[in-house]
C-alpha cells in the first residue's frame, strides 16, 4: 500500500478560504441560503466553511444542517453489511431556500443523488448547489457535477481518496491511497 | 455492531444486548424521520411484506403497517377471519401460498405459542413475531424499553413492576426478558391466580401488594385484564380486581415519589387503570404508541437488510 499527499494542511486552508469566498460571492447576504453537510464525512468540511464564513467574512446566522442519506441509498441489500445510519439534524424547512450541499469527495455521484432525494423530505428548495473538496474526474455514474470544487483529481478506480480532518484524524490532509 | 445477530425476530430471548442497542439506535434515526413533514424513506422499495393476523389487533397491526409503508415496502394484509383458514387450510399452506407471490417478510400474530418459530423452520422468509399466544410479543417489549429509556434516560438499574394478568400475557414475558437483559430489576404483581407458577425461576420477584410494589418501583407497567383468554374465573369480580390491583389517582398521589405509568393497550378504563391516571402526566401510554412505529421501522429495516438479493 502506498499513499501520496494530494493536499497539505496549508493547501486545504487556502482552498477553504477560496471556497468560502466563492460561496459568498454567489450568495452575498445569505438571507435565503442554507448550508447542509452530508453525514458522516461531509460534516467536517461543512462546519469549517460555516466557521470561516462567520469568523472571517462576518456572515452571521446561516441556517446549518446535517443530512444523513442512509435510508435513501440505492445499494440497500447489495453489500454484505447492514448500512448504519447517522443523525440528521435539520431544524428548518428548505422550502424556497438556496441550498449548498457539502461533501468531502465527489466520486460516483450516487451519494449526491440520494441526498437530493432526501432533501425533498424537508420541502422544495429554490435551488441546490454542490460543494466538494475533492472532485474525482472520470468516475461518475450519474450526471452530477459540483458547483464549487476544491481540487480536481484524476484517480483510477482502485485508488482511494482519503480526507483527514484535525477534529477527527489529528491532521488536515488529503491522501491518495493505492494498493 | 451494525447488524442483528438473527434473521427473524421471534422473541426477545433470541436477541442479545447488542441487538437491542442497535435496534434502539436505529429507531432514534427513524424517530427523527417521523418528525419531518414527509415521513417516508425509500429504503425498502424492493421488499414486500405480508401482515398475517390470526388474532384481532388494532394498534399493533396499524403500527406495523405504518412502519412498513414509511419504509416504502409493498404491503399485503391478511386477517384470518376473511380467509381460507376458515375453510381448513393449514398454517404452512397459507403462508407458502402467500410467499409464492414473492413476499420477502412475514409479520405474524397467532394465538398459538411458538407459531412464529414453527413457521421460520418451514418457510423461506424473514419472520417477525407480532404476538404468539401467551408466549412473546417482542416489538411491544422493545418499544416499552425504548419509551423507558427515552423518559428516564436509560433502562439499566431501573425498577419495573408489571401489574396484572401475568399468566396470559406475552407482553409480560417479553418485557421480563428485555428489561433483565438491559440490567433492570423486575417485580410482578397481581392476583395469585394470574401469576404463573415458578415465575421466580425467571429471576423476578412476586409482590402481591400493589401499594408496596409501587413504593418500590420507578416504572409501573399496567397490563390489561384479558377476559377473552380466561376460560374460568380467576378473580371474584371486576370491581374487586379494580379495588386491589387498579391504579388510581389517590393511590398514585399518596406515593412519596413520581413513577412512570405505562400500559400496552387496549385499556380497560376503570379496571386496571383509571382514566385520570391514564391521561395524567405520569402516563407515557401515547408515547409508547408513537415509539412503536419507530421501533418497528428499525426492526424491519435491520431484518430486511439481511434478506439475500
Amino acid at each position: 500500500m502506498s499513499q501520496k499527499v494530494l493536499l497539505s494542511a496549508k493547501e486545504i486552508e487556502i482552498i477553504l478560504h477560496r471556497l468560502a469566498c466563492q460561496v459568498l460571492e454567489h450568495h452575498l447576504d445569505f438571507s435565503e441560503s442554507v448550508l447542509i453537510g452530508l453525514q458522516p464525512r461531509g460534516t467536517y468540511l461543512a462546519r469549517r466553511l460555516l466557521q470561516l464564513l462567520e469568523s472571517d467574512y462576518n456572515v452571521k446566522n446561516i441556517p446549518f444542517g446535517l443530512l444523513d442519506i442512509t435510508f435513501y441509498r440505492d445499494d440497500f441489500r447489495r453489500g454484505d453489511k447492514t448500512l448504519a445510519a447517522s443523525t440528521t439534524e435539520i431544524n428548518f424547512l428548505v422550502e424556497g431556500k438556496r441550498v449548498v450541499l457539502i461533501d468531502d469527495v465527489l466520486y460516483t455521484g450516487r451519494s449526491i443523488r440520494a441526498a437530493l432525494t432526501a432533501l425533498q423530505s424537508f420541502g422544495r428548495p429554490g435551488n441546490i448547489e454542490l460543494l466538494t473538496l475533492i472532485d474525482r474526474r472520470f468516475s461518475r455514474h450519474l450526471p452530477i457535477q459540483p458547483d464549487y470544487r476544491g481540487r480536481q483529481v484524476d484517480a483510477i478506480n482502485e485508488e482511494r481518496v482519503k480526507v483527514c480532518w484535525k477534529e477527527n484524524d489529528g491532521e488536515d490532509a488529503v491522501y491518495l491511497i493505492s494498493n | 455492531m451494525s447488524e442483528l445477530s438473527v434473521r427473524h425476530l421471534l422473541g426477545i430471548k433470541y436477541l442479545n444486548l447488542q441487538d437491542i442497542e442497535l435496534i434502539f439506535k436505529t429507531a432514534d434515526h427513524f424517530k427523527e424521520v417521523l418528525g419531518r413533514s414527509i415521513k417516508k424513506v425509500p429504503s425498502l422499495r424492493d421488499i414486500t411484506i405480508a401482515n398475517i393476523f390470526f388474532e384481532n389487533s388494532t394498534r399493533t397491526r396499524l403500527s406495523f403497517e405504518l412502519a412498513e409503508k414509511r419504509l416504502s415496502a409493498d404491503v399485503v394484509n391478511f386477517s384470518a377471519a376473511q380467509s381460507s383458514v376458515r375453510k381448513g387450510e393449514t398454517l404452512i399452506d397459507t403462508v407458502n401460498n402467500i410467499l409464492s407471490m414473492k413476499v420477502d417478510m412475514v409479520v405474524m400474530r397467532h394465538p398459538n405459542p411458538g407459531a412464529g418459530i414453527f413457521l421460520s423452520r418451514h418457510v423461506d422468509a424473514a419472520i417477525v413475531n407480532a404476538g404468539d399466544g401467551a408466549h412473546e410479543h417482542p416489538t411491544q417489549a422493545l418499544l416499552d424499553s425504548y419509551s423507558i429509556r427515552e423518559k428516564l434516560g436509560g433502562v439499566a438499574g431501573k425498577k419495573v413492576v408489571i401489574v396484572g394478568d401475568i399468566l396470559h400475557s406475552r407482553v409480560a414475558l417479553s418485557n421480563i426478558f428485555a428489561l433483565q437483559m438491559q440490567g433492570a430489576s423486575v417485580r410482578v404483581c397481581g392476583p395469585k391466580t394470574l401469576i404463573p407458577k415458578y415465575v421466580e425461576s425467571l429471576g423476578v420477584t412476586v409482590e402481591p401488594d400493589l401499594r408496596k410494589a409501587l413504593e418500590w418501583c420507578d416504572v409501573a407497567n399496567m397490563l390489561r385484564v384479558q377476559n377473552e383468554r380466561m376460560d374460568m374465573s380467576y378473580f371474584p369480580s371486576t370491581r374487586e380486581y379494580a379495588r386491589q390491583f387498579g391504579l388510581t389517582k389517590p393511590l398514585l398521589d399518596s406515593l412519596d415519589k413520581e413513577i412512570v405509568v405505562m400500559h400496552p393497550g387496549p385499556i380497560n378504563r376503570g379496571v386496571e387503570i383509571t382514566s385520570d391516571v391514564a391521561d395524567s402526566s405520569h402516563s407515557i401510554i401515547l408515547n409508547q404508541v408513537e415509539n412503536g412505529v419507530a421501533i418497528r421501522m428499525a426492526v424491519i429495516y435491520l431484518l430486511a437488510s439481511k434478506i439475500k438479493k
